[in-house]
């Protein structure tokens, strides 16, 4: 049963100690800023983060960080130019890393809402990020055996939800929004406009609402300013 | 047998950009690197008939957006805004890498610190101790797009060729690289060995005293 939450504070109240959250976004775009602001003020501690990246600025995710409230980070790209929380926080041995190829991640959340154990791919072969796993030839190239990544809650931002739970986007937001809203155990989705059921054309609908636990409208998303740089 | 020096200077990075521009076939699908590699989407055009794929989640993806223009939700791999095109499209991030690892993207184009003749690349870490690894999606595009340029300064900031008998840095992939564009001269790698296809500003001979690899002549 979808829960309409009504604030963000409430939405986030489940995260509990030592759990596994992942969060959505590429940079700013598709981050839940005011979820992750509510999951600052909630208190949970010990958490797992899978995001793809490790925090920006000294908002959000890094804030979180900084906050020494992270336990592990799994992502593809941790260090750009205004990651200096989690820098520090890596540099004093203060948090674990485990650095995933971004597709390699993006398959493996997509594997865990699929039901999918595990799966081979030719990505990060003879690599150090392939070191200690399975390789099998297959179809004539070399594959590593990578393996689902669950969460227990994810934290994603939509654009617009229906009363049915049901998603749509905008643009490249989109990311890793549809598959962490199916990995994770509870799903937590903060939109821009709720509507009625048949709101959104079935057509269209990109997140099924099957995949969703918690709804919450924030009216006007705040945004951070976009980091002057930094890479994928 | 003499290899074409078709410029009379070493390229600029702009001028590189033209030139693997022009490389492109008309209706191929490419993804285009942070750095360097992005400067080439500058020499494409709508009758270039190329689409750019951006791995977080666009097919059709335009030139960088300025202004009014600016929205927060349509980014580029590096993060910058950037505008649409006509017919683009967009996904998630499971399925950008799918189609990138389906073989279905033409070609990329990637920075390098280091290649080898074995096409082996290594692109994301420096393997100093200190350095805090992270790949991003390098490794996906390396190994994912049906063929993968590298597009770099021949030689690194420590004076170094970054063109190597074996790369002694972290790999990125494993005999991806079957191009190489570099401010001195374009280099083709089959079969374990580098073939220089055109030079800028520099002949042959000297060239070959310029690396501590074997260099062929084009055919």
């Amino acid at each position: 049963m979808l829960e309409i939450a009504d604030s963000a504070a409430a939405a986030v109240a489940p995260v509990h100690d030592g759990a596994c959250v992942m969060i959505g976004g590429f940079g700013v775009a598709g981050q839940p800023v005011e979820l992750i602001d509510a999951l600052i003020a909630q208190g949970a501690s010990g958490l797992t983060v899978v995001s793809n990246n490790a925090g920006n600025g000294d908002v959000g995710l890094a804030e979180l960080i900084r906050l020494g409230r992270v336990r592990k980070m799994i992502c593809s790209y941790p260090r750009q130019a205004d990651s200096w929380h989690f820098d520090r926080k890596y540099r004093a041995g203060q948090i674990e890393l485990e650095v995933v190829p971004q597709g390699n991640l993006a398959e493996r959340i997509r594997a865990a809402g699929a039901g999918i154990g595990a799966f081979f791919t030719p990505t990060g072969y003879g690599t150090p990020l392939a070191e200690g796993k399975e390789v099998r030839e297959l179809d004539g190239r070399h594959q590593v055996l990578e393996h689902a990544l669950h969460a227990d809650f994810s934290l994603t931002r939509a654009h617009r939800a229906d009363r049915a739970g049901n998603l749509v986007y905008r643009k490249t937001a989109r990311n890793f929004g549809p598959v962490m809203a199916a990995a994770a155990g509870h799903s937590i989705v903060q939109v821009a406009e709720l509507v009625e059921r048949g709101g959104i054309d079935p057509e269209v609908v990109v997140t099924p609402g099957i995949y969703v636990d918690t709804v919450v409208r924030i009216a006007s998303p705040g945004q951070q300013d976009p980091p002057a740089g930094g890479a994928a | 047998m003499s290899v074409p020096r078709t410029r009379d200077h070493p390229l600029t990075p702009h001028e590189l950009a033209a030139v693997v521009a022009r490389d492109i076939p008309a209706g191929s699908y490419v993804n285009l690197g942070i750095g360097q590699p992005t400067l080439v989407s500058d020499h494409l055009g709508p009758a270039d008939h190329v689409t750019l794929h951006t791995e977080n989640g666009m097919l059709g993806m335009g030139g960088l957006a300025h202004g009014e223009d600016v929205d927060p939700d349509l980014t580029n791999a590096g993060k910058a805004p950037v505008l649409e095109t006509r017919g683009c499209s967009y996904f998630h991030h499971a399925d950008s890498f799918a189609m990138m690892r389906g073989g279905h993207l033409d070609c990329c184009v990637l920075g390098a610190f280091q290649v080898d003749r074995e096409g082996n690349l290594a692109n994301w870490h420096t393997g100093e101790p200190d350095a805090i690894p992270a790949v991003g999606g390098a490794m996906d595009l390396a190994t994912g797009a049906r063929q993968t340029f590298v597009m770099m300064g021949l030689m690194a900031r420590d004076g170094r060729p970054k063109l190597v008998e074996r790369c002694t840095m972290p790999l990125t992939g494993v005999a991806c690289v079957s191009r190489v564009y570099t401010d001195l001269a374009v280099f083709e790698i089959a079969d374990g060995r580098f073939t220089v296809r055109e030079t800028f500003g520099i002949g042959f001979d000297e060239l070959v005293g310029r690396v501590d690899v074997a260099l062929a002549p084009a055919a």
